[in-house]
């Protein structure tokens, strides 16, 4: 669009701010389910920052996946792993180079019932419960994550047994906060609000339990010429997202 | 073939809980049929609204209710928990109960047609030849209905083997006890294994086809619905 205006307008036009009504766009992007609460923060701060608009859709990554290998209209995709953003880009679905760790993840063992979870493993060793909830490691990080927890603990046979899987880290946090299950691994950032566990009682799990959990972001072959797409991962890694992030139960 | 022994065992639990659903349906469905079929009752209406809900409500919507008063708060978990038998979510008993809410209305519907069929004339014949309600439900009522149990009995388990919704909300995908194969097909896709992925939904397809295909085959030449 032109931006060129008679100069006998421009007086009339002088509370309007020309350069972001007419770059103001809309980027589409695809969001892993455990980054909503922070995305949506993000978005209404990315609106009155740069006055480009952010539509989000928020699934699981594997299934995100196929949906932008099959023409999803997607033009930023954030990952709940490191894995899939890799391997759209090697693919050529995703802008070479483009790719970024917007967030690191923290897990949690998480239980609604207070006081059932003194902030340690020993709930896990003491195993008074019928089923402990974990995501499907093989679908989700956190899962993965949480298999690699109990392994480390030596707990992984002893524990088998009482594993029930959700099919992403949203449905392994219901399993728990219903009581179906009394504990579960999720993510920290689920059960994390202001700089503390919100409800119920939770041992978050030290760093070297697991790998990290890097959640990365990609542009997306349809983004590539939308300023919005490029301004949004600026954005992502200004400051300001890094500490939205951080009250979410990120490391950004 | 890349299907892996989870895949069989999954197909093979696929069919363990739809069998025992549609038998369980048949037990359940006929009366509720009868009942709807038969009743004058102002209750006929808001009953069989009930029945038909799962027609319409999202599964996940069905399974996300179920996973909450099947659960240590709820008034099915309380229940089951008074009795003992602990919480049902995570079992292959929880996914029965799930699965014969979720098929009611494809087992009740054609029963109901079929009996509504019938008609009172061949009951009041029956009646007058002296037998009993029981004896002219046995010797009657079902020989008529066949083609209505059979219809029934069909959709029952083919819906049941469609299941996707429900299990994934209360069945926490353990192998061997709430592991079926459409949930295992979404896995699959989900960790883009796409071959597995498509062998066993190919299965599916051409399982399901041959099911309906049976039952329009079946139908054509006799009046089931009405």
């Amino acid at each position: 669009m032109d931006c060129r205006i008679p100069r006998t307008w421009l007086t009339l036009l002088a509370g309007l701010s020309c350069s972001a009504s007419v770059l103001a766009e809309e980027v589409q992007v695809a969001v892993a389910a455990n980054f909503t609460a922070p995305l949506q923060a993000i978005a209404r701060e990315f609106a009155q920052d740069t006055g480009h608009t952010l539509v989000a859709a928020f699934g699981a990554t594997g299934q995100l996946y196929a949906q932008i290998q099959n023409g999803a209209p997607f033009e930023v995709f954030l990952a709940a792993d490191a894995n899939t953003p890799a391997r759209l880009e090697r693919q050529g679905l995703g802008v070479a180079g483009s790719r970024f760790t917007y967030a690191i993840g923290s897990l949690v063992l998480w239980s609604a019932k207070a006081d059932y979870i003194d902030g340690s493993d020993a709930v896990l060793k003491a195993n008074p419960f019928r089923h402990l909830a974990i995501a499907n490691p093989k679908a989700a990080p956190y899962g993965l994550a949480a298999t690699q927890v109990l392994t480390k603990l030596g707990l992984r046979a002893a524990l088998q047994s009482k594993l029930v899987e959700g099919q992403s880290i949203t449905q392994t946090l219901q399993f728990v906060s219903t009581g179906n299950a009394e504990l579960g691994f999720v993510a920290l950032s689920q059960v994390y609000k202001d700089g503390q566990i919100s409800s119920g009682s939770a041992w978050v799990v030290p760093d070297e339990l697991y790998e990290p959990i890097r959640q990365d972001a990609l542009i997306l072959k349809r983004g590539e010429n939308n300023p919005a797409a490029t301004a949004l991962v600026e954005y992502l890694k200004g400051p300001k997202v890094a500490e939205i992030i951080q009250s979410y139960g990120y490391q950004p | 073939m890349p299907l892996t022994q989870a895949d069989f065992d999954a197909v093979l639990l696929t069919l363990e809980l739809a069998s025992l659903t549609t038998v369980l349906l048949l037990l359940i469905g006929t009366p509720i049929a009868w009942w709807l079929a038969r009743t004058g009752s102002w209750l006929k209406r808001p009953l069989g609204a009930i029945v038909a809900l799962p027609l319409v409500l999202p599964p996940t919507v069905i399974g996300f209710y179920l996973l909450v008063s099947m659960g240590p708060h709820g008034f099915i978990g309380q229940l089951t928990q008074s009795l003992g038998l602990g919480t049902l979510t995570f079992t292959f008993s929880g996914l029965v109960i799930g699965s014969v809410f979720y098929s009611l209305p494809f087992v009740v519907q054609p029963l109901q047609n079929a009996f509504e069929a019938i008609g009172r004339a061949p009951l009041e014949a029956a009646a007058t030849l002296r037998a009993n309600p029981w004896d002219a439900f046995f010797t009657v009522v079902l020989p008529l209905a066949k083609p209505g149990f059979l219809t029934a009995a069909i959709l029952g388990f083919a819906h049941t083997v469609g299941e996707f919704g429900v299990v994934l909300m209360i069945g926490g995908n353990i192998p061997g006890k709430t592991q079926v194969a459409s949930v295992q097909i979404y896995n699959h896709v989900e960790t883009m294994n796409y071959a597995q992925a498509h062998w066993l939904a190919g299965g599916m397809v051409a399982f399901s086809f041959i099911v309906l295909l049976a039952l329009y085959s079946g139908r054509s030449n006799k009046r089931v619905w009405q």
